[in-house]
């Protein structure tokens, strides 16, 4: 209980740094030869959780069966993986009855062995029955693999669309902390909000796609205005602090999830046109809905980016953030202003919930839940309350996540963006772009 | 409408395992945010940290189930040191940002398939409490045989089970009033208030903000070894959505008070189990229009709305006091 010194605490900061990077490096070593020697399972399918459907099979090289093969298969928002036991035989067991990717990972076939055909991946759907045989058939022969950088190239164009569309949402939850200093736990509902907004345009009314994804912007905006004119100002209005506006906000999010889950169930749905065949340029294969979400996420932000420097609205925008009081002092209607910035987070974030609706893909009542935690790191990162902030947070956040799974195993992608933050906060606590003076 | 297996099913959690479980991580968070004024949204994390670290060092380790015990309390002390010292010193909102990414990160570490050889990953973990069973002191019954009455039967394993965690759960509870009323203690409440009166003072705040972290902690690791001690460890339980049940149980008792967190998890734990046996069986006779499916997520959405409503209208919960403002503007 003595009072230490600052230069006798430093040390310990340095300590956890130092934890953190080991933590790193440990995850980094564990990552890739390790993985590859999870346990196969005692019978086929043992190692997951048990649904109605399954795919399986039998993988055997000049009739001998071949153990210890990863197989890895994806869709709808849906990953898993297994090993073939003694005698080839695996099965991998998917959540519903949809059409599925299945990857052979060719480096744990015997040497010289590959899958015969095209890929190694082949797309999957199930017949009448709750189950499906499927058979590999393997020969001799190489496979040219993508080199490292190419590998690197692919992530990072991914990883840039990511972060662009995370940025949408991100940049308006900076401008509610800005304007308001509320962190609002319900924009990962107002991420979902859009996806289902277009979902329900597409499907139950039948219209263009086009169109739905105008319907999402003008039902975000109508969220966002709602949401301020409904709660948010009758709150300020109350003089709530923040803390307990923040508490509001993460019943809000309860509320609202559980109010998606009410109508649309546990299922997965698809947008329309969802894994198009990609188009292949130079060395990289994107889709041209990669294109179209990384096209309409760059239109946004410079619209954003206009109305935050140029229009008189955006400038007083800035001056609340800023300073609040003074803004009001000096005539601004701040009620105003905080309308009009709930009416633009809600409908960034209705766009990038359609956008994210494709990325992932699919659509689920806890879409946004998972994009919350990101959609944090990266107004943190960049220094809590500034738009560009946010945008560059989010930039590292989606390039992190997903270079990341080059080295380590998929399913800790999101760990690694939220280690990223913490390590960052340690050494830079105001963020990126944030000022010293924010701190307490 | 079968009235009776509702109300017996509702009054049962007046007693049950997770209700005790939830009263303990509730009261540790209550350490933090209503004694310490520390916005912690990682209760989740410290929970799976003492599960996952009691029931791997039964399992790999063949530990007895004390030490076991103490291994996941020790996790969870860690883990309040590493949160602390990047974020204590920081304004609050760091907190509640950075110790609800760590828990998540707790959650993904224990998830992965890259340690399933000891977490089993997304299966999650069991038969890990017969250590913990051998010292069972009341005696196995006759089959079909019970102890308790109405409502309240049960097994030798799970009263056990229940007699333990009250035990514990009383024990924590004089912990943290015996803390709360020592110097100690005012100094907590005193940086809660105002966290530069108190440094005035020739008060290390980072310390005892340190200290009120790990206590906390432990206590909610308690509750997370509780929670798995009934059946299984299953990974899906420690999302985000636990750490925020959690609160509302905290708000709903009162966030400065000992008893508030237990009140608060017995109300919350009764109403949801009423509301979870009610609302389908309506849905089913035709009184709500809906499948019953959806009769059992509207008892969440109403968990929001409640939410929402304690913090605007009674922000010191049931127990607390006006007087005694938790949130500190």
């Amino acid at each position: 209980m003595s009072p230490t010194t600052v230069t006798a605490r430093r040390p310990l900061r340095w300590l956890v740094l130092f934890l953190g990077a080991m933590l790193a490096a440990a995850l980094l070593l564990f990552s890739s030869p390790v993985a590859a020697m999870a346990a196969a399972p005692d019978e086929p399918g043992g190692d997951q959780e048990q649904t109605d459907f399954y795919f399986g099979g039998v993988i055997t090289f000049e009739d001998k069966p071949v153990p210890d093969v990863t197989l890895r298969i994806e869709g709808g928002g849906f990953e898993a993986e297994t090993l073939t036991g003694d005698d080839g035989r695996w099965r991998l067991y998917v959540p519903e009855k949809a059409e599925y990717t299945l990857t052979v990972d060719e480096s744990t076939l015997p040497d010289g062995v590959i899958v015969e055909g095209e890929s190694a991946s082949q797309k999957l759907e199930f017949g009448l029955t709750k189950s499906k045989i499927v058979n590999l058939f393997l020969g001799e022969g190489e496979r040219v693999t993508q080199g490292f950088a190419e590998q690197l190239f692919v992530r990072l164009i991914g990883g840039l669309n990511f972060g662009l569309l995370l940025a949408l949402a991100a940049m308006g939850a900076a401008l509610i902390y800005g304007t308001t200093g509320l962190s609002n736990f319900a924009h990962g509902e107002m991420v979902t909000w859009g996806a289902l907004v277009t979902l329900v345009a597409t499907t139950m009314w039948q219209l263009p796609l086009w169109a739905g994804v105008i319907a999402a912007v003008l039902g975000g905006a109508v969220l966002g205005l709602a949401m301020d004119a409904g709660l948010w100002r009758p709150l300020r209005h109350r003089g709530l602090g923040v803390v307990q506006l923040m508490i509001v906000s993460i019943g809000l999010s309860l509320a609202m999830r559980y109010t998606f889950q009410y109508f649309i169930g546990g299922k997965t749905y698809q947008l329309e046109g969802a894994s198009p065949t990609p188009i292949q340029l130079g060395p990289i294969q994107l889709s041209y809905i990669d294109l179209i979400s990384m096209g309409v996420s760059i239109v946004a932000i410079l619209a954003v980016a206009y109305f935050l420097l140029r229009t008189r609205i955006g400038k007083a925008t800035r001056a609340i953030s800023d300073n609040p009081q003074l803004a009001a002092a000096s005539g601004i209607n701040v009620d105003r202003v905080i309308r009009i910035v709930w009416v633009v987070a809600g409908i960034l974030a209705a766009l990038s919930g359609v956008l994210w609706a494709y990325f992932r893909p699919g659509l689920r009542w806890d879409m946004g839940t998972q994009m919350l935690l990101l959609i944090f790191a990266a107004i943190t990162l960049g220094g809590l309350g500034t738009a560009f902030g946010a945008l560059l947070g989010s930039l590292i956040v989606g390039i992190v996540v997903e270079t990341s799974t080059l080295w380590i195993p998929s399913d800790l992608k999101y760990a690694g963006a939220l280690v990223v933050l913490i390590l960052i906060l340690l050494v830079r606590p105001q963020g990126l772009l944030g000022r010293k003076e924010r701190l307490g | 409408m079968d009235w009776g297996a509702i109300l017996t099913n509702t009054l049962g959690y007046l007693l049950s395992p997770v209700t005790i479980a939830y009263a303990l991580a509730a009261t540790g968070l209550a350490v933090h945010f209503g004694y310490a004024g520390l916005l912690n949204f990682g209760m989740a994390g410290f929970m799976a940290l003492g599960a996952y670290g009691y029931a791997i060092s039964v399992l790999s380790f063949g530990m007895p189930w004390y030490l076991a015990m103490l291994v996941g309390l020790l996790l969870a002390a860690l883990f309040a040191i590493i949160l602390g010292v990047p974020t204590l010193r920081l304004r609050a909102d760091y907190l509640a940002i950075v110790t609800i990414a760590a828990a998540e990160i707790v959650r993904l570490l224990f998830t992965t398939q890259v340690f399933d050889e000891y977490t089993n990953s997304a299966d999650g973990l069991g038969g890990y409490n017969g250590s913990f069973q051998s010292a069972n002191p009341f005696p196995e019954l006759p089959k079909g045989e019970r102890y308790g009455f109405g409502p309240w039967q049960y097994t030798a394993a799970q009263l056990w089970v229940i007699v333990f965690g009250v035990l514990l759960l009383a024990l924590a509870l004089f912990v943290v009033w015996a803390l709360m009323r020592s110097p100690w203690g005012r100094v907590l409440k005193g940086i809660r208030e105002d966290e530069d009166a108190v440094r005035s003072l020739g008060k290390n705040v980072f310390a005892y903000k340190m200290q009120a972290l790990v206590v906390g902690g432990v206590i909610g690791a308690l509750g997370g070894i509780i929670y798995v001690l009934p059946s299984a460890v299953i990974p899906s339980s420690y999302t985000t959505a636990l750490t925020f049940f959690l609160w509302t149980i905290l708000l709903l008792g009162g966030a400065s008070t000992i008893f508030g967190p237990s009140l608060g998890a017995v109300i919350f734990w009764m109403v949801l189990a009423l509301l979870g046996n009610l609302l389908p069986q309506m849905a089913q006779a035709g009184w709500l229009p809906m499948t019953d499916i959806q009769a059992g997520t509207l008892r969440y959405i109403l968990v929001g709305v409640a939410l929402m409503l304690i913090v605007i209208f009674r922000p010191q919960g049931i127990l607390g006091d006006k007087r005694e403002m938790t949130f500190v503007k």
